[in-house]
């Protein structure tokens, strides 16, 4: 198996510069999950829920816009923020897992929220000391909205986790369907990660399943067979009229 | 040619296309307008990241500088430091009351804009834009947007 971070000869990770890996990769996160959670938008549950997961939408996907415009200048071959989104292929791209799982049921949907929300302030918070202003500028509003996001997705898995009979069994099988993808997100942040996550899954009388499988490879262009998919999606009509504005 | 501070004053007067009371001078998201003798440089940083009006703001700055007759300019982002709703002008928060949208302060001082009583109700975190979350006062019973402190 391969171990989570590694690079294996002929992935998406080999050759580049760690700074511009840590963006483009972080940029990918934010693009993969903006596509899913649009994925909702006219279908969620309520009007107000509709218009929450549009929001985080927009905002994932201005943090994955900035991020790849500062990729594309620090690299200097001149790549922008398109040529990043839809001219890579899925091995090319180096998101986590866990952002790449299908929306499923609401509940699903609010846990992989929840999970990546947990990351991301982690992550923000570190990323917002960064010695390169332009990214710290990016986390440091990042780390603002990625409040706001928590909130939500918090808010709504002691909900559902605590609710009805039938929305604790959904908000559980998230979890136990979703645990698996946590191994490489979690890693650079283990404890606090950990510690973040249990005390919202136990107020939410929700439990971290025993088994300690883990799979990762997200980061370094091995994917699960949804991203591919995701990316037909959104890569299509880039691809079918190479250059297109509108 | 048109002097940078006449240039400044112009483009500082754009109004947010969603809130269209409100500047991008009020907004506090022009940072600088600067000029050589060939070429305009404007700076400005972005507000929130899902924010679809910066694309706007762009295009409209690009025709304010057309119509004040620079043809040579770049319109540059600036993303450090980030930007925060304490940037917004004193007088840019009062537009925003007279507007119907109670302007970013601290969720326990929200005030109806139309009836000036505390503690409304939140009905959604995420309101009518990205900015915005969507109150309930529960004396007058006036739905309103709050601009979220950011």
């Amino acid at each position: 198996m391969t171990g989570v971070g590694q690079a294996p000869q002929g992935t998406a990770a080999v050759g580049i510069e760690p700074r511009l890996q840590e963006l483009i990769a972080h940029g990918d996160d934010n693009l993969v999950l903006a596509q899913r959670l649009g994925e909702w938008i006219s279908n969620a549950p309520e009007l107000e829920i509709d218009i929450a997961l549009g929001n985080l939408a927009l905002d994932h996907l201005g943090v994955a816009r900035a991020l790849y415009t500062h990729a594309g200048e620090i690299e200097g071959q001149g790549r922008d923020e398109d040529d990043f989104a839809m001219r890579r292929t899925e091995r090319e791209f180096m998101n986590l897992l866990l952002v790449e799982q299908p929306n499923g049921d609401f509940a699903h949907t609010v846990v992989r929220q929840f999970l990546f929300d947990v990351y991301q302030r982690l992550l923000w918070a570190d990323l917002g000391r960064s010695d390169d202003p332009t990214l710290a500028g990016i986390a440091g509003r990042a780390a603002r909205e990625a409040e706001y996001h928590h909130e939500f997705s918090a808010g709504w898995v002691v909900r559902i986790g605590d609710g009805t009979e039938e929305s604790h069994r959904r908000a559980q099988d998230a979890v136990d369907a979703l645990w698996r993808y946590t191994g490489e997100l979690s890693e650079p942040y283990a404890g606090a990660w950990r510690a973040g996550v249990e005390v919202v899954l136990t107020e939410a009388g929700l439990r971290a399943p025993d088994d300690p499988y883990q799979r990762g490879g997200g980061r370094v262009g091995f994917h699960t067979e949804h991203l591919g998919h995701l990316l037909a999606e959104l890569q299509w009509m880039d691809r079918a009229y190479p250059g297109l504005t509108w | 040619m048109v002097s940078v501070a006449e240039l400044r004053s112009t483009i500082g007067s754009i109004v947010d296309p969603e809130i269209p009371v409100l500047t991008i001078d009020d907004l506090g998201i022009l940072r600088k307008v600067e000029s050589s003798d060939t070429t305009v440089l404007v700076t400005i940083t972005p507000t929130y990241s899902g924010c679809p009006a910066m694309r706007q703001i762009e295009d409209d700055i690009a025709a304010a500088l057309r119509r004040a007759g620079v043809e040579e300019f770049s319109i540059e982002t600036v993303q450090s430091p980030a930007w925060s709703s304490d940037w917004i002008s004193e007088d840019g928060r009062r537009k925003l009351a007279e507007f119907g949208i109670a302007p970013p302060t601290p969720l326990g001082e929200v005030v109806c804009p139309r009836c000036q009583a505390g503690h409304p109700e939140m009905r959604s975190r995420f309101g009518s834009t990205a900015c915005k979350a969507l109150m309930v006062c529960g004396s007058c019973g006036e739905p309103f947007d709050h601009f979220k402190r950011f």
